[in-house]
């Protein structure tokens, strides 16, 4: 089965991933998400209706920190790398238009 | 005319009383300095990694118990992944396929004095997003990360209100509960406790759901109360214009008092969740959830039971001060000092909802100590002061809490209650009012009344009521 | 003879007794540094004022006792996506071009403690993500065995950095062979650990289910030892595994008398370069005639592993990679009309073609109405190959296999079909889907002159195992210094 990216799809995910192609990148883009997903078909030869999904390999859990304060003023090294701030904020294109 | 019925379910967001933050050890600490109480963690630095706090399990726990919740024993985080400057890393840590709690309910009372249950679809854990300050005439936002990993909880209910009475009612239930747990202060004002409300409206008796609105930015229940009256009236406006509502989130702006729809193109809502691999899952043994349970405070139930049978109060006042964490800790803490109960009860009953109510307040904001109130208490008990004095004095604690025995001795309010001064003063006013006297002893007793005002005039309110009727009829009688 | 052509723990032993101080080491790994990465280009960046000042406060400690460690006072590499504080450190990306750590990673910090000396960063393909180290945005780095050909990767910079002898020892990254296969391609050592042994605390994400950091050395010694170094439990790592059993180096053992070791048919069928195939299955007969039970078996499920891999990586990496949005660290793009052009753009300009592929195809994978049919499948298809493993482990110590089908390849031919290049991790995936230790040694070469790698691959913990049958196999060859730079 041979899967078909649309220009619609494509679109979208660059919509979720905030990634935007240029005109001659699309193509190659669409031919290798096909490609890839056709590869990635394979897995449907497999049999996994009783197999329970696995994200975890070991059964580890039950990891915490307990609630302790480390008193710290993080906001230098939290702006070190800030491509524009304003004081001790980071400054963004303004988030609400037309409001 | 067609007649409709607004079906109305909650996702309820509470930031948790912890001392850190969800995933590392910065502090939650309200207010401070933009990103100072930030970390590599809380803003996402790369090669950082989340650490859960063991207190917001607990909290959560704790909330699912209170609230007749399913404990989910086996439980695990989710990523949700969304664009927004407010989240550092671009997706949120928070719990999809196995929420902590499921399946709980709770009762509320409606508006007719009946009793209802709505039910609690889940309750889930996950983290707070930063702040965004908009300049109104500038092109940029500020983003500040301090309440960024905040602990929430969210609980969503099930679609089982229908009216802003019952919501109301509920958001009571829930914020009464949590601050009875101490997971939460549930203050509204600051955020600490957010609403997002789903409406739908259907026909009266039409069994199928209408298509839902999500309504956001809600900051008090009366802007609940009001959003939820204008979306019922937008939906049935557009259903008998024949048109369809479109499931949407819209942004109430509660002074137009009109919400609009957020929608754009690169909002997607497709939020991609997936396991959270930088975190384990939790496992909630039996014993645990035996510990959380046997270290919840007193409720409210139990709590009104104890204030009728330790304090004999009668059931209304009971009912009443328990209605409120807050009022409930102010009413013990001053009966723990002054010993009268059913004073302190009266106090609160009385003036402090009368001067709350005035001032549009809640109790949360309450903020006299119960010190000053025993102490004005102590003073009315003494007769040091009298009651309309007292009252006079109320108002300073209420707003300033001032100290009423060193304010009612710096403005001379203590009650005169010396028999020779009072008298020489009452002689005066017997001799200057003839009439009145004449009056009393024709038998219109009630004469007297204009005798007791002139000597509280005349010792600017700081008589002794008894004594000055004492020696009034006294005088009189003669 | 440069200090760097000897190992890292032969260096430690110079300085412990004296006979070279650390200034004289560093400045010999600087020197061959300028001499060669011309040629090679493992580096990022080198940090030569910053060594050169450490080295002296590092020999201090060694001369007042302070530092008594086998790896005080050498000189080491340091994967570019690995945070080191106020040095720069880019993921070989654009996007992080300009992005000073305020905080070290906690294998690198370890290292520091025991006396290590950072030279510089080492090239990687961007993100970790390729097999080639060609998808760096600072330029591709060469075999040194033969600069036609590519290193390898995603660990490149850092395999070719320790075959070229410009540091003592280096420390990769691996999330589908990112350790083994480069180091087969350039004739060095290089450990994969359990999943959880060393703290992924500061190694910027890429699948995060899936990365481990490990060693890149010249022997097995060295690699224990390193290992040994950087193993430990972290509180910030919550997948970070309380183990007491690091101490690898007791493992270094030349005995395999009476271990079985498996080798699974399905690694050596159609795809597999002749030369390496003969090599590999030398080394069995190596380890056989050392006393060591060698049987062929079926793993199965070997040719699903790729898809279950990329699936998962890049599902995680479309989210790990949602931090770079020109907001707080890294690369914003110059002009932009409203917050969410500025996105596109500085995400569209910071990353490269191989990032970029990858966040897209894990972004598509976890939208709506494709999560069961692909994510959920692929973590079936893992749970069904972590059992394969298990009931292999029930038979065998190890497994031994080759790290990659074929050598080197030449510069630019993986590039132009990505799947193909997928194709060559197949025996490397399935070890991190499954959580599990590898190992890969060098075994030979090809009739090219290009290295052959020897996997090993061992249940979860038991590195010891693959310790031992590694070092055991080493004693029957020399190591063979590149001489070609």
């Amino acid at each position: 089965m041979a899967n078909v990216i649309s220009d619609e799809t494509l679109e979208y995910v660059g919509i979720l991933a905030k990634l935007e192609l240029a005109d001659d990148e699309k193509q190659r883009a669409k031919k290798d998400m096909e490609e890839m997903l056709d590869y990635i078909d394979k897995l449907n030869e497999l049999d996994t209706s009783n197999v329970e999904p696995m994200s975890h390999v070991f059964p580890v859990n039950n990891v915490f920190r307990e609630d302790e304060v480390v008193e710290r003023d993080g906001h230098e090294e939290t702006l070190a790398n800030a491509p524009e701030r304003n004081g001790n904020s980071f400054v963004v294109p303004k988030t609400i238009v037309g409001d | 005319m067609k007649q409709f019925e607004t079906v109305i379910g909650l996702e309820v967001h509470v930031e948790l009383a912890t001392k850190t933050k969800i995933f590392c050890s910065c502090s939650t600490a309200f207010g401070g300095a933009p990103n100072s109480h930030t970390c590599p963690v809380c803003t996402g630095m790369p090669g950082s990694l989340p650490v859960l706090n063991k207190k917001v399990v607990e909290y959560a726990v704790a909330v699912g118990l209170a609230t007749n919740c399913t404990i989910t024993q086996n439980c695990k985080f989710d990523r949700k992944n969304y664009f927004y400057p407010d989240n550092p890393q671009n997706y949120q840590i928070s719990q999809l396929y196995l929420p902590i709690c499921r399946n709980g309910a709770v009762e509320i009372e409606t508006p007719d004095g009946g009793k209802k249950t709505v039910g609690i679809h889940e309750i889930h854990m996950e983290e707070d997003a930063g702040k965004l300050v908009h300049d109104d005439w500038g092109e940029n936002s500020l983003v500040d990360f301090n309440r960024s990993g905040v602990p929430l909880i969210e609980i969503v209910s099930e679609p089982d209100m229908r009216s802003a009475d019952e919501v109301i009612a509920y958001l009571e239930k829930l914020r009464m509960t949590i601050q009875y747990l101490g997971a939460s202060d549930c203050k509204l004002q600051e955020g600490s406790m957010r609403a997002d409300v789903n409406i739908s409206v259907r026909e009266v008796g039409a069994k199928e759901f209408g298509t839902r609105t999500e309504m956001k930015n809600l900051n008090s229940f009366k802007a609940i109360a009001r959003a939820i009256e204008a979306e019922t009236e937008r939906q049935i406006d557009l259903i008998e214009a024949g048109k369809e509502v479109v499931q949407e989130t819209r942004r109430w702006d509660d002074a137009k008092e009109y919400s609009y729809a957020m929608r754009s193109k690169e909002d997607a809502q497709d939020y991609r969740y997936f396991p959270e691999p930088d975190l384990v899952p939790i496992v909630i043994s039996d014993e645990w959830m035996e510990e959380i349970r046997s270290k919840q405070p007193e409720l409210r139930d139990e709590k009104k039971a104890r204030y009728i049978e330790e304090y004999q109060l009668p059931e209304y006042d009971a009912n009443i001060l328990t209605g409120n964490k807050h009022l409930a800790d102010l009413f013990e803490q001053t009966t723990e000092i002054c010993h009268a109960p059913k004073k302190v009860s009266n106090w609160l009953m009385g003036e402090t909802m009368r001067l709350m109510k005035e001032a549009d307040m809640e109790a949360e904001q309450l903020h006299f100590s119960p010190e000053n109130l025993a102490k004005l208490i102590g003073l009315t008990e003494q007769k040091a002061i009298n009651n309309s004095v007292a009252k006079e004095v109320f108002q300073h604690i209420f707003a300033e809490d001032i100290d009423p025995e060193a304010y009612v001795e710096e403005h001379g309010l203590k009650t005169v209650a010396d028999d020779g001064q009072l008298r020489g003063t009452i002689e005066k006013i017997v001799a200057d009012n003839p009439q009145s006297v004449e009056d009393y002893r024709a038998g219109k007793k009630k004469a007297i009344g204009f005798l007791v005002g002139q000597t509280m005039k005349a010792t600017q309110g700081k008589a002794d009521p008894g004594m000055v009727n004492r020696i009034l009829t006294e005088l009189l009688e003669q | 003879m440069s200090l760097m052509s000897l190992t890292a723990v032969e260096l430690g032993k110079k300085i412990k007794a004296k006979e070279v101080t650390v200034v004289q080491a560093v400045q010999e790994s600087l020197d061959a540094i300028a001499q060669k990465e011309e040629k090679v280009h493992s580096f990022v960046t080198v940090d030569r004022e910053g060594a050169l000042k450490k080295a002296e406060e590092v020999q201090k400690k060694i001369d007042a006792g302070e530092l008594t460690g086998p790896l005080a006072g050498v000189p080491v590499a340091i994967k570019d996506n690995m945070c080191t504080e106020g040095l720069l450190t880019t993921c070989s990306s654009k996007i992080l071009g300009n992005f000073i750590p305020t905080f070290t990673a906690e294998a690198v910090k370890k290292l520091e403690q025991a006396g290590a000396v950072i030279i510089g960063k080492t090239n990687m393909d961007e993100f970790a993500m390729g097999s080639t180290t060609e998808t760096s945005a600072f330029g591709v780095t060469k075999n040194p065995w033969n600069t036609e050909h590519v290193p390898g990767g995603s660990s490149g910079g850092s395999c070719a950095a320790v075959a070229a002898e410009e540091c003592s020892y280096a420390l990769g990254s691996d999330t589908g062979g990112s350790i083994r296969q480069p180091s087969s391609f350039c004739g060095v050592t290089g450990i994969k650990p359990t999943y959880g042994t060393v703290s992924r605390y500061g190694l910027i994400a890429y699948g995060s289910s899936l990365d481990q950091i490990g060693p890149v050395a010249k022997d097995v010694t060295d690699c224990a030892t390193i290992l040994e170094t950087i193993s430990a439990h972290d509180p910030k790592d919550s997948t970070s595994v309380e183990r007491q059993d690091t101490d690898f180096t007791s493992a270094l053992v030349d005995d395999v008398k009476g271990m079985k070791i498996g080798i699974p048919k399905d690694y050596f069928g159609a795809g597999l370069d002749p030369e390496v195939k003969e090599a590999v299955l030398q080394a069995a007969k190596e380890l056989e005639k050392k006393g060591a039970i060698v049987e062929e078996f079926d793993l199965s499920l070997v040719e699903y592993a790729i898809p279950a891999y990329y699936v998962i990586a890049c599902a995680e990496a479309s989210s790990n990679l949602a931090r770079f949005d020109g907001v707080k660290y890294g690369y914003r793009t110059s002009e932009y009309d409203g917050l969410h052009q500025m996105y596109k753009k500085s995400r569209s300009e910071g990353f490269g073609a191989e990032v970029k592929r990858r966040i897209m195809l894990g972004s598509f994978v976890l939208s709506s109405g494709y999560y069961d049919a692909y994510y959920l499948k692929a973590l079936r298809t893992k749970a069904l190959i972590k059992k394969a493993f298990d009931e292999a482990f029930a038979k065998y110590d190890l497994i031994l296999g080759p790290a990659a089908p074929t050598t080197a390849p030449a510069l630019g031919e993986s590039l132009s079909d990505p799947l193909k290049m997928y194709l060559g991790d197949i025996y490397t995936i399935s070890v991190n889907l499954a959580g599990l230790p590898g190992i890969s040694v060098p075994c030979g070469k090809d009739s090219k002159g290009l290295p052959i790698g020897l996997q090993l691959i061992g249940d979860c913990f038991q590195e010891k195992k693959l310790i031992r049958a590694a070092y055991a196999y080493e004693q029957t060859r020399e190591y063979e210094h590149c001489q070609n730079l």
